[in-house]
């Protein structure tokens, strides 16, 4: 009792020692690294600070007018859990003072930060985001990658033209908000491409970490469509298609950005040969001579090839460094301005333009898993 | 009796210390700063309302995040203006009857308890029937319940893709309002004759039925009231973020309040107050602890992740070497000083509010 | 819906349910024993499911070899988290019980996140449980095949031990009166030791066979399995073995028929179970082969 009364006023005041920040006359730029480390979504986090600490390593200072200033990383982990995310970017800003933030993996992490950083127009680059409502309405939020909308009509594409399909059935992880707009972006424009109102046979639903997914197979076999569509986590999908193979469907599997991972490889192993996605970035077909700095880079210091969203977040931290650089201030509004006008920047993903929704428009690149490997496809250009 | 009024002269003094507390972190305080000090008091709320039925009434429930689930979507969806509303419902359009639907934040704040109390009153009607573990399990599946339905509703809770763009209202004076009313609440309930029915019913079923109390009548009041206060401090949570989605509402959020309501005492409404801020202020100081570690000597490489089992160790010590938390079941009073010789001694004064 | 896509409909949800019912046994056993949902029983399901695995991958023991080892290590883990979380406990208040097991799971959960990583990790199958069978209309992995045939074994066996043997009169005796029994100078901790290693032992032997129909490992497994075998296990009467097996199949078979008849349904699945709890304990809270308690004054 004696003791609750004492620990109080102490921990109230060490919280507010620890969180006081100097207000010297800041002599580095600081870039905030707002990523889940821990948690559900920290696989894509991990992959994403990767990209940008190695761009960090290349490129570890910027000159604002004429003066050099050191970029330091403040990373931070959001969790994957919202009130954290809206903590961590809140500190961000706040205790660290960062100049720019980078990230999150994870839309509706980005979302939490999403009034924080606008608040404080302190510029935000989300890297592989792809949800809409990230940037919608925000005029602080940036992405370097394209949305959902273009990645569902590069697949519906893909499934109507290159595979000539009729009629598609749609997995979707009805917990997960990427997923239920890229089905219903491939629906729509499927719909289209076939001309036929009923070319979706059906859309089955399943929520995240659900591991048996024999009862919507089953139904999904009995339709007989000539392609199914399943964008969902890594996991979820590698264990829909094994059990698909294993009830003796043979359609094709088509997906999103986030089966890229290795272990969709690792747990689907010999099942998920041939499936197709769409992404952001190939490691066969350097696009400029950024990609090519990045691919040797990163070969070099992990001795493996690098994810799409690794090459991502190393988008995103050269396209701060050069909005700082153009803005010649680290003032939040003149950095948001010059990224505001970025056009074409060489991006180690392809070339760089915001469209007035701070968007990226881009090129996608679809891969097909061959071998144990993601594989090359084809690219295609946006509209 | 000079005694008491020597204490209720500290109550005010001290409360009005708080205020004077807050007036200078809401002017001065960076964001950040006053972000944990207002999720404090979100959670003081949600302490004080799981403390309600599990540490005064005695029934464990572990249902508390479907019942904030609720009461933020509904203060959520009263408040956000109908251009918010479309930009959110890109994908699938909003429920027409909804589309319109606009309060002011105080009513909308109401109005998000009052879903929540209805349902507390229409679920604690069946379960509260059951016992201990079986109790337990079935408010946890009823959380999960809402948690699909939230996500599978598209049309009126925009599903998976959340919510954003939630008006702001949650400053400084509204959340610790709240806190302030719910703690008073709590300490007039438990005083009331109503009070000492719920720790009777608590303390032993059965005697407490024969003593004339209606035991089920009595449950599901508690549960009603700790409901309201569950939505409402849903409610403040979204409106702090500004930002809500089914995911946030999981059983790691019932686990949270839990483990403060442990470590603050069940049964007592200091040991939560105490409880809520010094939890919610150690999560952010323990931040360290998922990052590299500098030991001077060694470096120790990032555990992500480790600041949870710090966690995690500490209420299984609690648990386990000091079952009733910082205040057992006690609470704090102004007597304590004066036991403690801080204060001339005063003779016969009042132990506690229990 | 044709008959050919019945029986494949069926047919999963038996492999399902089998799964369920074999983790559900160790529920009930745990349970029957010292009145008290395990809430880590879930983890101790995914610890079995790590260990097997780390035993193949890094130590490159052949499956059976790593399995055994496995389901020993786990039984082992099962007694000390008795001794360790719940033993100090056996005279509080049962609330302080029920805490402790949700903290205890939290624990072993956020530590296997620090150990294993977060991500997920693939599963190599062992080859006979890995084979492809076409039974006319009906396709099923041998793994599934092979779950059936454990769980009934055990169940088989588990009746043999708590019915015959010395140790199982114990065990009831336990069940019916721990201060009785002990009078009756039965050591009730070895007997509860003994209960919560072979209920932890099942939880391993579960969460492998789990690994091998469903092959990926994360620290978060267990949680949801865990909570459906929970609920497995009262539907069919907690405390009562054959209840369990009962309680797994079906609640496997209502979930799986429940999409398989009504597809738009596939969101809600997850609850599925939770609402079949919900009404069961509200029409039989004793489950369907329970016997009630009456509360003593």
């Amino acid at each position: 009792m004696k003791r609750s009364a004492a620990v109080l006023p102490v921990l109230v005041a060490l919280a507010l020692v620890g969180c006081r920040g100097g207000t010297k006359q800041p002599t580095t730029v600081k870039l905030g690294v707002f990523e889940p480390m821990t948690g559900a979504n920290a696989a894509g986090g991990a992959m994403e600070v990767e990209g940008v600490k190695l761009a960090n390593e290349l490129y570890p200072s910027v000159k604002v007018g004429d003066k050099e200033y050191k970029i330091d990383l403040v990373v931070v982990d959001n969790k994957s859990d919202k009130v954290e995310a809206a903590n961590a970017a809140q500190r961000l800003v706040d205790q660290d003072k960062v100049n720019v933030v980078l990230g999150s993996w994870g839309s509706s992490l980005s979302m939490a930060a999403g009034p924080i950083v606008k608040d404080k127009k302190i510029p935000a680059v989300a890297m592989s985001a792809t949800n809409p409502l990230v940037t919608k309405g925000n005029d602080f939020y940036f992405r370097v990658c394209f949305i959902d909308p273009f990645q569902g009509t590069v697949m519906a594409n893909y499934a109507a033209k290159d595979l000539k399909a009729k009629k598609a059935v749609i997995i979707r992880e009805v917990s997960n908000d990427y997923s239920v707009g890229l089905a219903r972006f491939f629906a729509d424009s499927f719909k289209k491409l076939t001309a036929d109102p009923a070319a979706i046979l059906a859309e089955l639903n399943y929520n995240t970490n659900d591991q048996d997914f024999t009862a919507q197979l089953t139904t999904v076999k009995s339709m007989k469509p000539d392609v199914i569509f399943a964008p969902g986590n890594y996991t979820e999908s590698a264990l829909i298609i094994k059990q698909a193979r294993e009830l003796g469907i043979t359609a094709p599997f088509l997906g999103g950005d986030t089966w890229e991972a290795p272990e969709f490889i690792d747990v689907g192993r010999q099942a998920v040969e041939g499936a197709v996605l769409s992404t952001f970035f190939a490691t066969e077909v350097p696009i400029t001579p950024t990609s090519k700095e990045f691919l040797d880079a990163y070969r070099k210091k992990y001795q493996k090839e690098p994810a799409a969203v690794t090459a991502l977040g190393f988008d995103g931290y050269l396209v701060a460094r050069a909005a700082i650089e153009r803005a010649g201030s680290l003032d939040g509004t003149k950095i948001r301005d010059a990224l505001l006008a970025t056009q074409s920047f060489p991006g180690a993903a392809g070339l760089i333009t915001f469209d007035q929704d701070r968007n990226a428009t881009k090129s996608a690149v679809i891969k097909v898993v061959k071998d144990g490997k993601f594989t090359y496809l084809t690219t295609v250009q946006p509209q | 009796m000079i005694v008491h009024r020597r204490h209720l002269l500290y109550s005010l003094a001290a409360g009005a210390v708080l205020a004077a507390f807050l007036f200078v972190a809401d002017t001065w305080f960076d964001a950040f700063t006053l972000r944990v000090l207002n999720l404090c008091a979100i959670y003081v709320v949600l302490a004080l309302s799981l403390n309600l039925v599990n540490g005064f009434t005695g029934l464990f429930s572990l249902g508390h995040a479907g019942f904030m689930a609720v009461g933020a979507y509904t203060s959520a969806l009263l408040t956000m203006t109908p251009e918010q509303k479309e930009v959110n419902f890109f994908l699938e359009p909003i429920a027409p009857w909804l589309a319109h639907l606009h309060l002011p934040f105080l009513p909308a704040l109401v109005a998000a308890g009052l879903v929540a109390a209805l349902l507390g009153f229409l679920l604690g009607a069946p379960v509260l029937r059951l016992k201990d573990d079986y109790l337990a399990i079935a408010t946890l599946g009823f959380a999960e319940i809402i948690r699909v339905v939230l996500t599978n509703t598209q049309n009126i809770t925009n599903g998976a893709l959340g919510l954003k763009g939630l008006p702001a209202f949650a400053s400084t004076w509204v959340v610790w309002g709240c806190a302030a009313l719910s703690a008073a609440f709590m300490a007039f309930l438990v005083r009331s004759s109503y009070g000492r029915a719920l720790k009777a019913v608590r303390d032993d079923e059965i005697a407490a039925g024969a003593m004339g109390i209606d035991v089920f009548r009595v449950k599901v009041v508690s549960f009603t009231a700790s409901s309201f206060m569950a939505g409402v401090g849903g409610a403040l949570l979204g409106h702090v973020l500004t930002t809500i989605d089914p995911k946030m509402f999981t059983f790691m959020l019932t686990f949270s309040i839990l483990l403060i309501v442990v470590l603050g005492g069940i049964g007592s409404i200091t040991g939560s107050i105490a409880g809520a801020i010094g939890v919610t202020i150690l999560m952010e100081l323990l931040r360290f602890l998922d990052g590299p570690i500098d030991l001077g000597v060694v470096q120790l490489e990032a555990r992500p992740g480790l600041r949870m089992v710090v966690f995690s160790i500490l209420l299984m010590a609690v648990v386990l070497f000091r079952q009733r938390g910082l205040m057992g079941n006690r609470e704090f009073s102004w007597s304590l000083f004066s036991r403690a010789g801080l204060w001339p001694r005063s003779g016969r004064g009042k132990h506690g509010l229990a | 819906m044709t008959p050919a896509l019945f029986l494949q409909h069926l047919a999963n949800a038996l492999a399902l349910g089998s799964l369920y019912a074999l983790i559900a046994i160790g529920y009930t056993m745990v349970y029957g024993i010292l009145r008290l949902i395990n809430f880590a029983h879930g983890d101790v399901f995914m610890l079995g499911a790590y260990v097997a695995f780390y035993g193949a991958a890094l130590f490159l023991l052949p499956w059976w070899a790593s399995f055994a080892i496995a389901i020993a290590v786990t039984a082992l883990l099962g007694v000390l988290l008795e001794r360790v979380a719940y033993r100090p406990l056996r005279d509080s208040p049962r609330i302080s019980v029920m805490i402790s097991a949700i903290g205890a799971s939290f624990l072993i959960e956020n530590v296997a996140v620090v150990l294993f990583g977060g991500r997920p990790k693939g599963v190599t199958v062992p080859d006979v449980m890995n084979v492809r069978l076409q039974l006319g209309p009906v396709a099923v992995m041998s793994v599934s095949v092979v779950i059936p045939i454990f769980t009934f074994a055990i169940l088989a066996l588990l009746l043999w031990v708590v019915g015959k043997t010395k140790t199982g009169m114990a065990m009831r005796a336990v069940s019916t009166d721990l201060d009785a029994a002990r009078l009756q100078a039965i050591d009730v901790n070895r007997i509860i030791s003994f209960t919560f290693g072979s209920g932890s032992l099942l939880a391993a032997f579960g969460g492998i066979l789990w690994s091998y129909k469903y092959p990926q490992l994360n620290p978060l497994m267990g949680v949801m399995p865990g909570l459906k075998c929970f609920i497995a296990a009262v539907v069919g009467g907690i405390g009562n073995i054959q209840g369990a097996v009962l309680g797994g199949f079906m609640l496997g078979i209502i979930e799986l028929m429940a999409i398989a008849f009504l597809p738009t349904l596939t969101g809600y699945r997850d609850a599925f179970a939770f609402v079949l709890l919900i009404v069961v304990l509200l029409v039989k809270p004793s489950g369907l082969l329970g016997t009630g308690h009456a509360e003593k004054v």
